[in-house]
């Protein structure tokens, strides 16, 4: 598929601050694109960089090859739902909805057909006449979902959709944004601090990290194969511990923990590692308990339960942390028990070199 | 990149129109004070240094401020605190009726003072024949008159930002001292007086600015007391007009030195916004004790509203039939008709109205788009925009009256000075300029009250620049735009200060025909228009601020 919206080089400095740094992004048409970093990382400044809210200092926005970045908000047709909906507090549903369709010159009974098809499409048909602060958070937030869809714009930006709703909500609503924007096929850019949301919303999801992309893929791909301990500690559950690298084996790698040897594969494609000082990211299912020759010693400090299995807080003799799932009973809260790898897990022990931060 | 260039071409003018309006005056009139036949001179400077009526009329300025900024708070924060804080009987309507005087127009309050406690006055008689006086047991004259009239005028802005403070006190801070064991007077001393502290310089700042640019209480009060207002009036009278100029400096250093000082006295930082609920009300529970709160609270708003009272007693009484009697006589409507059927007479009526709506007008369009474009660019001078829209209110109207005055009685138009005074516009423009900074205050603040995302929102949706004004900003700022409105309305209705100044014949304001009504003894008539200009401002005032409780969510 060739790209409908693209990104270059963009780069955004607020006084001395960089917010968004050289970044190259490219979605294809109907692709939903997750926006994820934590707060700082510009990613909603990248956000109103593609709406036109913001000047970029360098680097273009495209659609279908047409260059963009200079074309005011007004004429540019990018579709936007705000953090706080925006929703205009002295106007009714309808006249929400109609306000961009009336921009384009839509009046009459063409209006109104179209304001109750958009209505219709969020699930609200018959809230027409209704004040927005007769509405709740959900209701609100599909007003805000119909008002930036009616006019049919080209690219759909949504900014932390789901912030505003109430936790019991959020999932449902998640999952009600998701089918709407899959059925009504728009290229969709949305900016998010929660990792779940990414990865239900998106098709991928870019880590942003001050102002820079750090990883742009699929959610298994950032999960299975992230590109820097950023990615590896921000994406999912994982637990960091220093090590030493001896060398490389047959399919992996050989490392110094704690005191005993272990063997972490290697991502088909990575570099080979050289002896020395390194750090091991260990997802919690990548990890088991166990008496074992080849186990580092750790003492049980903390349990998480969540039902089928639980989250273990396991403390080294060296002072490292580290998480490791197992059956709810398996050990009590300063039993002294050895840490191994999983056998099952391949792919949850990831080795960086030590002075990447 | 066009619309930003059209913003900044917006703000170059916005701001040369207010430096032509606010600021060149004011420089022209320094200028003025230090100018003679030849070059430069401090020779008047001199003379008004060296000369006592002048410096006793500096130090009464200075002394009867400072007095009825503490007689001001004397009377309206045991007010604040017996409305806001206590359950009286009646407490709403108490709350209301003490807010009063903030719609009297100045001039108003004077002349129903004067029908109260002056000689010929209501009270005055009422002791004489009381107490078988040969005399009136006082005069109403000199500073002490002029503070009487202060601490009835001005405890409404104690009264008000302390009430408004109070009921910003959040419950659960009171609860929380409460149960860290502190006792009242610890928990008023720690926790209510630091909340009531910006209301309380605030409140003595605006009293202090009002009572040192008060004219019309000196003017029909002062005697031979003098303060800085009316000498400058009398020095211009004698024809010295360079004098009165240095004399007018002088009076806007002493603003200006007071706003300083009052911004440095208050750099700490203010209540900030509530959280929590407001403490419910002190239920008085000793049946005597709740007996003498009310009457207290009562018999006090009675004392307070009896000049209002007999204004409008006064309006119903015809012309010399009210003499020794404790209650006229006879009563008319004669007085009201007068008004509307007598052509001269109603010339002020109209005078008043349209000029006050043309300046009205004006201060609402220049407060609303430099509000926009302080709030929206950061290209736009901002600082400077904001601070010449606030600057008319630190000058003393006097003195801005003198500056009009002196910039547009000469023909230099590439000086951008023309003749305005003697024609029809220089009372608009002096209203105008009068009311930028109460005006703009009120707009600013609702503009900084909107959204920004919502102008984002109508951008996003293909609204340009004009349609977003038309259909979001301003229907959303019509609360504040209502508001500043009412506030410029009733004062340009009531001015006296500036108007006293810079009126002719054909523009004659309400206020003026008050006082020569009062000099050709016709009291009723002057009650009468006491009572209009009293009821419109109490009208357009209940209107704006009504409207300020709409919905404006977001």
């Amino acid at each position: 598929m060739s790209a409908f919206l693209t990104v270059e080089g963009l780069t955004k400095r607020f006084d001395r601050t960089v917010a968004v740094d050289d970044v190259t992004l490219s979605l294809s048409g109907g692709e939903m694109l997750a926006l994820l970093g934590p707060s700082g990382s510009g990613k909603t400044t990248m956000l109103r960089l593609l709406a036109g809210f913001e000047t970029p200092d360098a680097g273009r926005v495209l659609v279908e090859g047409e260059n963009v970045t200079r074309v005011e908000p007004v004429h540019r047709r990018f579709g936007m739902v705000f953090q706080h909906y925006a929703l205009f507090p002295h106007l009714d549903v309808a006249e929400n909805v109609g306000f961009g369709l009336e921009s384009l010159g839509v009046r009459g009974t063409e209006l109104g057909e179209r304001v109750t098809r958009a209505l219709a499409l969020v699930d609200l048909a018959g809230l027409d006449g209704r004040r927005v602060d007769q509405l709740s958070g959900g209701q609100q937030q599909r007003v805000a979902l119909a008002r930036a869809l009616a006019p049919e714009p080209r690219v759909l930006l949504l900014d932390e959709p789901l912030s505003n709703l109430d936790p019991t909500l959020r999932e449902r609503t998640r999952r009600e944004i998701r089918d709407l924007i899959r059925r009504v096929g728009i290229t969709t850019v949305l900016v998010t601090h929660e990792q779940d949301e990414a990865f239900e919303l998106g098709d991928r999801v870019a880590v942003l990290r001050g102002g820079r992309l750090e990883q742009v893929g699929t959610p298994d791909e950032l999960y299975a194969a992230p590109a820097n301990r950023f990615v590896g500690g921000f994406v999912g559950r994982s637990s960091v511990i220093p090590v030493t690298v001896l060398g490389p084996t047959e399919w992996g790698t050989r490392i110094s923990v704690e005191g005993v040897e272990w063997e972490v594969e290697r991502p088909a494609g990575q570099p080979v590692m050289l002896p020395g000082a390194a750090l091991l990211l260990a997802r919690p299912e990548a990890l088991r308990l166990g008496d074992d020759p080849q186990a580092i010693a750790g003492t049980v400090t903390g349990r998480r339960f969540t039902g089928p299995s639980s989250f273990f807080t396991m403390l080294t003799a060296s002072g490292a942390t580290l998480e490791v799932v197992a059956p709810p009973a398996a050990v009590r809260e300063g039993e002294r028990v050895g840490i191994l790898p999983s056998r099952r897990a391949a792919g949850g022990l990831h080795l960086f070199p030590a002075e990447q931060p | 990149m066009t619309r930003r260039f059209a913003a900044s071409i917006g703000a170059a003018l916005l701001l040369a129109l207010l430096l032509w309006m606010v600021l060149y005056p004011l420089v022209l009139v320094l200028a003025e004070g230090v100018r003679g036949p030849e070059g430069w001179t401090l020779d008047h400077v001199r003379r008004f240094v060296g000369r006592p009526t002048d410096m006793r009329a500096l130090w009464g300025s200075l002394w009867t401020s400072v007095a009825s900024v503490a007689l001001a708070a004397l009377l309206g924060i045991p007010l604040a605190f017996l409305v806001g804080r206590y359950d009286l009987p009646g407490g709403r309507v108490l709350g209301g009726l003490l807010a009063l005087p903030a719609v009297l127009p100045p001039l108003v309050g004077v002349v129903a003072f004067l029908f109260l406690y002056g000689e010929t006055g209501f009270v005055s008689l009422l002791l004489m024949r009381l107490l078988r006086l040969e005399e009136p047991p006082w005069r109403l004259e000199g500073a002490g008159a002029i503070l009487l009239v202060h601490a009835y005028s001005m405890y409404v802005y104690f009264y008000l930002l302390v009430r408004a403070a109070l009921v910003s006190l959040d419950a659960s801070q009171l609860e929380a001292a409460a149960s860290l064991g502190a006792g009242r007077w610890r928990t008023i001393r720690r926790i209510v007086v630091p909340h009531l502290k910006p209301a309380l310089v605030g409140a003595a700042l605006l009293t202090f600015m009002t009572a040192l640019g008060s004219f019309s209480a000196p003017y029909v009060f002062g005697g031979g007391f003098r303060v800085m207002p009316t000498q400058i009036v009398a020095t211009r009278l004698n024809g010295e007009n360079q004098l009165a100029m240095v004399e007018t400096a002088s009076l806007a250093a002493l603003a200006l030195l007071a706003l300083l000082l009052f911004r440095t006295g208050s750099a700490g930082r203010g209540g900030g916004g509530r959280k929590g609920a407001a403490p419910s009300r002190i239920v008085i529970r000793r049946r005597s004790a709740r007996v003498a709160a009310g009457v207290l609270g009562w018999g006090l708003a009675a004392l307070l509203l009896l000049p209002h009272l007999t204004l409008v007693l006064v309006s119903f009484v015809p012309v010399g039939t009210w003499t020794t009697e404790p209650l006229p006589p006879v009563y008319t409507v004669r007085n009201y008709l007068m008004l509307v059927d007598d052509p001269v007479r109603v010339r002020p009526l109209v005078n008043s109205i349209w000029m006050a709506t043309v300046a009205t007008a004006g201060a609402v369009a220049i407060s609303l788009a430099g509000s926009l474009l302080s709030a929206r660019r950061r290209t736009a001078p901002r600082r400077t925009i904001e601070g010449l829209l606030a600057l008319p209110w630190a000058v003393p109207g006097t003195v801005f009256a003198i500056a009009l005055a002196t910039a547009f009685s000469v023909r230099e138009p590439l000086a951008g000075r023309f003749v305005m005074v003697g024609t029809l516009w220089i009372l608009p423009l002096a209203y105008l300029v009068r009311n930028l900074p109460i005006t703009s205050r009120a707009i600013a603040a609702g503009v900084r009250a909107l959204d920004p995302s919502l102008d984002e929102a109508a951008a996003s949706l293909g609204a340009g620049r004009a349609r977003t004004l038309r259909r979001v900003t301003i229907p959303l700022l019509r609360p504040a735009l209502l508001a500043g409105a009412s506030l410029a309305f009733v004062t340009a209705f009531g001015d006296f200060v500036t108007s006293i100044m810079l009126y002719t014949y054909d523009t004659r304001p309400i206020s003026l025909e008050i006082l020569s009504s009062l000099r050709q003894a016709d009291v009723g008539v002057a009650a009468a228009y006491g009572v209009v200009l009293m009821l419109v401002s109490a009208v357009v005032f209940a209107l704006g601020s009504g409207q300020g409780r709409g919905g404006n969510a977001g």
